[in-house]
């Protein structure tokens, strides 16, 4: 047993690690689901946003300043798409908040096509993150190890934030009723947009991460990522934050595993890499089919 | 206190309050009565800026709060306890309660608060840590008082707070917003569809039908009136 777990290390590890990048792209999702009952499409595009400002800006200035900077530039991107795209639709039918957010997903992409002329651009190296580290005979990138410490502690930050501020106490009042908070003199708008702020910085965060580990960003580099983060946060029981960030982690090491299934499972193929994408979709189907709130979904019970 | 002209609103195209005045006084019980789908919620709703008027004026103390956001309508001392409660029903007693405090002025008198609530209703504070979904309707019906109170009201405003709720404890609810305007000099409007209930704790009333204003005056005239006991209490 200790010899199978040493000898597919490397696949656990990035699978955790993959599994918390996921898990901050999925906050996001299940945030702004949990408060607006959107599926905001965009978000995966915003992650992509992020990395190629982060190529940009890394350019000519030093990451001490870059990190930051990508990290707030991408915060008000995500105030910007909410405060244009999705408040004025705030009383329209649910569908039409989210045929915007389809159309802001695909602004995203070709405006990121237009500006890198459709090149993928390299990430640059972070020089702590790149540095590769031997654990336990397998060899990997920092970032692997990092990731997972800095979504937990981003998560925990997170979930005192909901737990025990007044913002965070706004947040799960609007999240429940929308009419009684702004009875209670909650300003509505106000905490929509810092939901919006708090997923966007979360997506940053994940990007920083993510593009570490694969080296490029193109205009579509935020699809498949997003993708899975919103199965992870389905999974989970979307609107739970908890739930997306076990779900995210079951994703990641599960897709991992599949990658690593020639050598994990006993038996030879080379097609385990190509399937573990739909590995990941079948999942989402067939927990949909057995459990479909999720692992921690709320009952759906009907606005009255 | 409060003193409402010529109100109309309605929710989109289509209007509900016709031309609507009444006003309240300072320490005053006010009954707003009328049957079901008469548009009492809605007139009240409107005083709360949760529906921007069509036309008319909502004057408070001097200040004119038609077309206000309700944030505003609620720092000025207007408080609703909404029809059918709307607690947080997974959050604890004691965060319900808290959530009243939004404004400024009552995060900073919360304490305070909590004592004055608890003295009026004392049950809370043994259920302050219980999940407020896991109380009766009753004291549902306490906390969402409480929470209200807890915002620091001038003027409380009950909707149909004997919705769902067993004879005696409408009685309480009520007596309790009764003395409460006697002892605390707090202005309260009752929106109620039992109406004898209603004019035994109150003031004055005025009976809504179809949107409009149809009667006014003391409790005691309303009672005696030969079209609401007629219509509304079946005599």
């Amino acid at each position: 047993m200790v010899d199978f777990f040493h000898q597919n290390l490397s696949y656990f590890l990035s699978g955790i690690s993959v599994g918390g990048q996921y898990a901050l792209i999925a906050i996001g999702y299940t945030m702004v689901y949990g408060i607006l009952r959107l599926i905001n499409f965009a978000h995966g595009d915003v992650f992509m946003c992020a990395g190629l400002i982060m190529v940009y800006l890394s350019a000519s200035l030093p990451f001490a300043i870059s990190i930051p900077l990508v990290i707030a530039i991408t915060a008000v991107l995500g105030f910007v798409i909410e405060r244009v795209a999705y408040r004025p639709l705030r009383s329209a039918p649910r569908m039409s908040v989210m045929i915007s957010a389809i159309g802001v997903s695909y602004l995203l992409q070709n405006a990121a096509l237009y500006f890198t002329g459709g090149l993928a651009k390299v990430y640059p190296e972070i020089g702590f993150l790149s540095r590769s580290v031997d654990i336990w005979g397998a060899t990997t990138r920092m970032v692997t190890i990092v990731t997972p410490f800095v979504t937990v502690a981003l998560v925990l930050i997170l979930t005192f934030l909901i737990r025990h501020t007044k913002i965070g106490m706004a947040m799960r009042a609007v999240s429940r009723d929308f009419e009684t908070s702004q009875l209670m003199g909650i300003k509505i708008n106000r905490v929509i947009s810092i939901t919006f702020v708090i997923g966007s910085l979360l997506a940053a965060v994940a990007s920083l991460l993510y593009f570490t580990n694969y080296a490029s960003v193109t205009p579509t580099s935020g699809s498949m990522p997003g993708l899975k983060a919103f199965v992870a946060a389905v999974f989970g029981g979307i609107g739970s934050i908890p739930g997306a960030v076990i779900g995210a982690f079951i994703i990641g090491i599960c897709e991992n595993i599949i990658k690593g299934g020639a050598s994990i499972f006993g038996i030879p193929g080379s097609g385990w890499t190509t399937f573990s994408d739909a590995f990941t979709f079948a999942f989402l189907i067939i927990v949909l089919i057995v459990k479909p709130t999720g692992l921690f979904g709320e009952k759906s019970v009907d606005k009255v | 206190m409060l003193k409402v002209r010529n109100l109309s609103s309605g929710y989109g195209n289509v209007q509900i309050i016709w031309d609507a005045s009444f006003e309240v006084r300072d320490g005053e019980v006010v009954a707003i009565l009328g049957s079901n789908g008469a548009g009492k919620t809605t007139l009240v709703r409107t005083v709360t800026g949760m529906i921007h008027p069509k036309s008319g004026s909502i004057d408070f103390d001097g200040d004119e709060l038609c077309g206000k956001p309700s944030r505003y309508i609620l720092d000025k001392g207007i408080v609703q306890v909404p029809e059918g409660r709307q607690l947080f029903t997974e959050m604890t007693v004691y965060e319900n309660l808290e959530m009243g405090a939004f404004s400024k002025e009552a995060k900073a008198k919360l304490q305070e608060s909590l004592e004055f609530v608890y003295k009026w209703f004392p049950k809370l504070k043994e259920r302050k840590s219980q999940a407020a979904g896991t109380l009766s309707g009753g004291e549902q019906q306490m906390v969402a008082v409480g929470r209200a109170l807890i915002g620091l009201p001038k003027l409380l405003i009950l909707d149909e707070p004997s919705l769902g709720l067993a004879p005696n404890i409408v009685d309480d609810i009520l007596s309790v917003a009764h003395s409460m305007a006697k002892e605390q000099g707090l202005s309260v409007i009752l929106v109620e569809q039992d109406i004898t209930k209603a004019l035994a704790m109150s003031d004055r009333g005025y009976v809504v039908e179809n949107g409009r204003i149809a009667l006014e005056g003391t409790a005691e005239e309303l009672g005696k009136n030969e079209h609401v006991k007629k219509a509304y209490l079946g005599i």
